[in-house]
């Protein structure tokens, strides 16, 4: 039974959680301090001596100090009392979603110590409890929603530091979870963008990269995977379709495994001696650079690691890839990459392999090659069980790639410093009155307003429904407006456009190059008033006819690109270039009837 | 059977139905309200139609730290005082406790077995803000009593009047055998950002010095880098909340710890063979912050049967004239009354303006570039330990590095 469930991150643009900071993200670094986290004694039970040095290995914490960080987010002052708008949003966000809002409201600290809170936990409060969504698949339920601060932003990081920005710090998060009722990727991208709809329907959401983030959930009944920042709507279906079938295709490899009752052996076997004459380039860099070739025995699993769909050995590979191991090489694709049959018979021998048994070999520093292994040793054995919790990532092709193993549930307790918060059955009424539309009932309100219903969609999904309800108003036209708000972008004044445009500055075709080049940065008076200076267009044509005369002669209507480009040099800006084009046109044909009669 | 705080319950409300732990109430709560720990580690606030157990709580039983004796290690005496540097939250049920032990606190840090051998003990349990004189007297008699068995004491203390208290110590002792080092956190010790750790294995490092002062270790700076030790008579809290709140007035901090290795700035008091405690204090010293509509009525009754007074004057340190006749009949009347400055920064000079000058003469004592509160704190020794005419000439004598006679305009 497949199981998908969403959770999504959604940004709020108000000013930041705990404090009076904005949430806009800034290049601007003022100041840099580091710090140092380490697991409290309470979070580890009794402090291990050696996990606890392990821990602190790597974490320096570099902070980067933008204009919009106070000391708040330094983790020099307590944090202020929870931002209510905010939590207004949030509130509303949860009534859309039919969701029970809790009668007080507490604020926990979960412990998060790989440096991307300043404090060692995130913020974190459960608002609203039990709600649901209605989709063209049946009911999905919203069992919590919680309002969150968002987590510094990671800068850099190599072995021993990791470098953040407070900027991102503190911005409200309002984090929505669904039940796993989900059963495809179809049905996960349709539940991901009515969420979508619905936050944006408040208006009071932040856009642009990052600023939504979405992680999905899905197991086929044995282990769980999140596929973390899923957040391009389109690619959903593939990603968690894929997903389900490497998941299938793992649970077979796991029944192969059990009937050949396989095992993986802990033995690491030295076999750089075999490689000594080798032709294979890559083998011959990596002993060249001191490295050896060291192999394990994978007793069964002849046949599962690469054979048709099969594909265990690409697991196995991804999950040393994490560790900076490039050199992975197993029985069910060798001889390749110049490791000759020979050597392959070597190895074979020496291992004493049966049949049905394969190996893999890594080729590399003998301590980075014993890691590896290592690793390649606990994937293999968590093969003959099935499915491994696991994190992945995304990537453009449709498929996911190995992240991290899954993290345990995190520790909370009470973030004593922010006082409860009651909310009144009154407060909730009033807010209930105040909800916007949802996406279908507006989507209908601006049909009734003259466009077309997927031009309605494109308009609520972009959040344009409200400038262009504002527009047509004012100035009528519901489809020149819907269409440049649909090509345009976000921040060029679409209000002094329109205005021009209904006093008659310039036609309607000119609306798409006005609204592009605003969109490059040219202010609007200039660019109208380039359109509304009186050019006599017929002039300029005749001109430039009367100067490539022989052009005409010569090409006849061919000559009708060349002719436009020279005419685009002298009106560009002025004259909107369709009607230029049309103006040449006929004149043109005009001279070419006359030159053949 | 009664239903408390740590069972597991049901809960139904109209809100839905709810399993989890049942929390204290919160004193800002709402009045109905329950406050439930779900599964999920959420707290989370409802009005209960039915409340139902599921399970009682267990009883926390109580792990017994072990410790081993190593030889090759000095031994440190930590004492326990309170403050946030000994709080932690009880994650089960949330509430805030102090350590019990100081072996709670100190062996929260396993780094520090392996730098000392550590005499814990519990002296008392107060917040910064509730510390008295009397305090400073138990807990000076207490440092002596340790250092005869150990080679340094540290004493997490709380921030707020932490420098009231290495004042009081400093002058308590006139000779010392160990370092005595008050330390305290700015962020609670159970925060994984606790600046805690770093400052307490600071402290242990100083504690096992050559020094024979009273000392504050803290932060530096904002970043987890190093530690500044700070002269007890010397330091001041200047910030309400960050890391390095803790600063040297008109004077270099002593020193500096990093990691493992202390470096003292300029030249200090070595330990003395042995320690002696002079641990009287006369709590008739009156503290008195002039201001702008400080009337004589209200000057006056304050200064009502008290020996002393410490005034934090204006600038160079003045008060209203208005004020005058009242501090002359209470000089006249035998009081001792020291002039110091709100401004913190600078020595007071009553030979400037006509008012210092006016003060003076009736016989207010400038107290140079010393800190108000250290000279109240040093006045209630004096008068506690020396007869009127003694402490008057040694109140503006520096005896603790309390007074210096240069100011750098590097500092």
């Amino acid at each position: 039974m497949v199981k998908c469930g969403l959770e999504i991150h959604q940004q709020l643009a108000t000013k930041k959680l705990f404090c009076d900071c904005d949430s806009e993200l800034s290049d601007e670094v003022l100041y840099r301090f580091e710090r140092v986290l380490r697991p409290t004694q309470s979070e580890l039970g009794e402090i291990d001596r050696a996990a606890l040095e392990e821990s602190l290995k790597h974490r320096r914490f570099i902070y980067e100090v933008t204009p919009n960080s106070c000391l708040v987010e330094a983790d020099e002052e307590p944090p202020h009392e929870l931002n209510r708008e905010a939590l207004e949003i949030a509130l509303k966000i949860a009534l859309m979603l039919n969701a029970q809002i809790l009668d007080e409201i507490h604020v926990m600290r979960k412990i998060v110590i790989d440096g991307s809170n300043t404090s060692g936990f995130q913020r974190t409060a459960l608002i609203a409890v039990n709600g649901y969504l209605e989709t063209s698949f049946g009911r999905i339920g919203i069992p919590t929603i919680c309002l969150e601060e968002e987590a510094a932003r990671k800068i850099e990081e190599d072995d021993d530091k990791v470098v953040y920005r407070l900027d991102r710090l503190g911005i409200p998060l309002v984090e929505i979870s669904t039940s796993p009722d989900m059963k495809s990727g179809e049905e996960v991208r349709e539940v991901a963008a009515r969420i979508g709809y619905i936050l944006r329907a408040t208006k009071k959401v932040r856009r642009g990269v990052g600023t939504i983030r979405q992680d999905i959930n899905i197991s086929i009944g044995e282990g769980r995977v999140e596929i973390k920042g899923a957040s391009r709507l389109n690619m959903i279906p593939k990603w968690v379709n894929n997903e389900i079938e490497r998941q299938k295709m793992l649970r077979d490899i796991a029944r192969i495994l059990q009937d050949r009752d396989a095992k993986v052996e802990e033995k690491i076997y030295d076999l750089t001696d075999i490689f000594e004459n080798t032709e294979s380039r890559i083998i011959k860099n990596t002993l060249k650079r001191g490295g050896k070739i060291l192999g394990i025995k994978l007793i069964g699993f002849q046949g599962v690691l690469k054979n048709g769909n099969l594909r265990l050995g690409k697991e196995l590979a991804e999950n040393v890839r994490v560790l900076g191991v490039k050199g992975l090489f197993h029985g069910d694709e060798l001889p390749a990459y110049g490791i000759s049959e020979e050597e392959v018979e070597k190895i074979i021998r020496r291992l004493e392999l049966g049949p049905n048994d394969s190996f893999v070999i890594i080729g590399e520093k003998e301590e980075k090659v014993r890691i590896a292994l290592q690793k390649v040793i606990d994937r293999a054995k968590k093969a003959l069980i099935g499915v491994p919790d696991e994190t992945r990532a995304p990537k453009d092709d449709g498929s996911t790639v190995y992240l991290r193993p899954l993290p345990g549930g995190a520790r909370m307790y009470p973030e004593t410093d922010i006082p409860p918060i009651r909310i009144s059955e009154e407060y909730i009424e009033k807010l209930k009155k105040e909800l916007p539309p949802l996406p279908d009932e507006r989507l209908e309100e601006l049909v009734s307003m003259g466009i077309n219903r997927e031009i309605g969609w494109q308009l609520i999904r972009d959040g344009m429904d409200d400038v262009f309800e504002e527009l047509c108003t004012k100035y009528g036209h519901p489809t020149v407006v819907a269409r440049a708000l649909i090509n345009g972008c976000e921040g060029i004044d679409y209000n002094r456009i329109f205005q021009y445009f209904s006093e008659g500055r310039f036609s309607k075709e000119a609306i798409d190059e006005i609204v592009m080049r605003a969109c490059n940065g040219e202010k609007v008076e200039d660019i109208v008033r380039k359109f509304s200076e009186k050019v006599d267009i017929d002039q300029v044509i005749d001109e430039i006819m009367k100067e490539k005369m022989e052009l005409v002669k010569e090409r006849g209507m061919h000559a009708f690109k060349p002719l436009m480009g020279l005419a685009m040099q002298k009106l560009r800006g002025k004259v909107d270039g369709r009607i230029v084009s049309e103006k040449l046109r006929k004149r043109l044909e005009e001279i070419v009837n006359q030159e053949s009669k | 059977m009664e239903i408390e705080p740590g069972d597991y319950v049901e809960v139904k409300s109209k809100k839905g139905v709810f399993r989890g732990v049942l929390m204290p109430k919160h004193e800002f709560s709402g009045e109905r309200i329950i406050i439930l720990k779900l599964d999920n580690g959420y707290n989370i606030g409802i009005i209960p139609e039915s409340i139902k157990l599921i399970k009682k709580g267990e009883r926390k039983e109580k792990k017994r730290m072990m410790k081993n004796f190593r030889e090759e290690l000095p031994t440190i005496s930590v004492i326990g005082t309170g403050g946030t540097i000994a709080s932690y939250v009880d994650y089960k049920t949330g509430a805030v406790h102090p350590a019990l032990t100081a072996e709670e606190l100190v062996f929260s840090i396993p780094e520090i077995e392996e730098k000392a051998n550590i005499r814990a003990s519990i002296l008392f349990n107060v917040l910064s803000e509730d510390m008295r004189p009397e305090y400073w007297t138990r807990l000076a008699r207490k440092v002596k009593n340790e250092l005869a068995k150990s080679e340094g004491v540290v004493i997490p203390h709380g921030t707020d009047t932490m420098s009231y208290t290495s004042a009081a110590l400093s002058f308590m002792f006139p000779k010392l055998s160990g370092p005595v080092v008050l330390v305290g956190a700015q962020r609670s010790s159970d925060r994984p950002s606790s600046d805690a750790y770093m400052n307490l294995l600071a402290a242990i490092r100083v504690a096992k010095s050559e020094l024979g002062e009273v000392v504050v270790t803290m932060h530096a700076t904002t970043s987890d880098d190093y530690c500044h030790i700070h002269r007890g008579t010397r330091v001041r809290k200047m910030h309400t909340s960050r890391r390095d709140a803790f600063k040297s007035i008109n004077s270099k901090p002593l020193g500096e710890v990093r990691g493992e290795n202390i470096v003292f700035y300029d030249e200090f008091k070595g330990k003395d063979e042995e320690t002696e405690l002079m641990d009287k204090m006369d709590r008739k010293v009156i503290f008195i912050y002039y201001y702008p509509g400080l009337d004589e009525e209200k000057f006056e009754s304050m200064l009502e049967g008290m020996n002393g007074a410490i005034i934090m004057g204006t600038g160079l340190g003045h008060v209203g004239n208005h004020l005058i006749i009242s501090l002359r009949n209470f000089i006249r009347d035998g009081g001792i009354v020291g002039m110091t400055s709100q401004c913190l920064y600078g020595r007071v000079n009553l030979n400037v303006y006509s008012t210092g000058r006016s003060l003076k003469k009736i016989g207010v004592i400038p107290l140079e570039d010393m800190l108000p509160e250290v000279a109240y704190v040093k006045l209630m020794w004096l008068l506690g330990n020396y007869d009127r005419e003694e402490a008057a000439v040694l109140l503006p004598k520096n005896l603790r590095g309390e007074i210096s006679s240069r100011r750098m305009i590097t500092w």
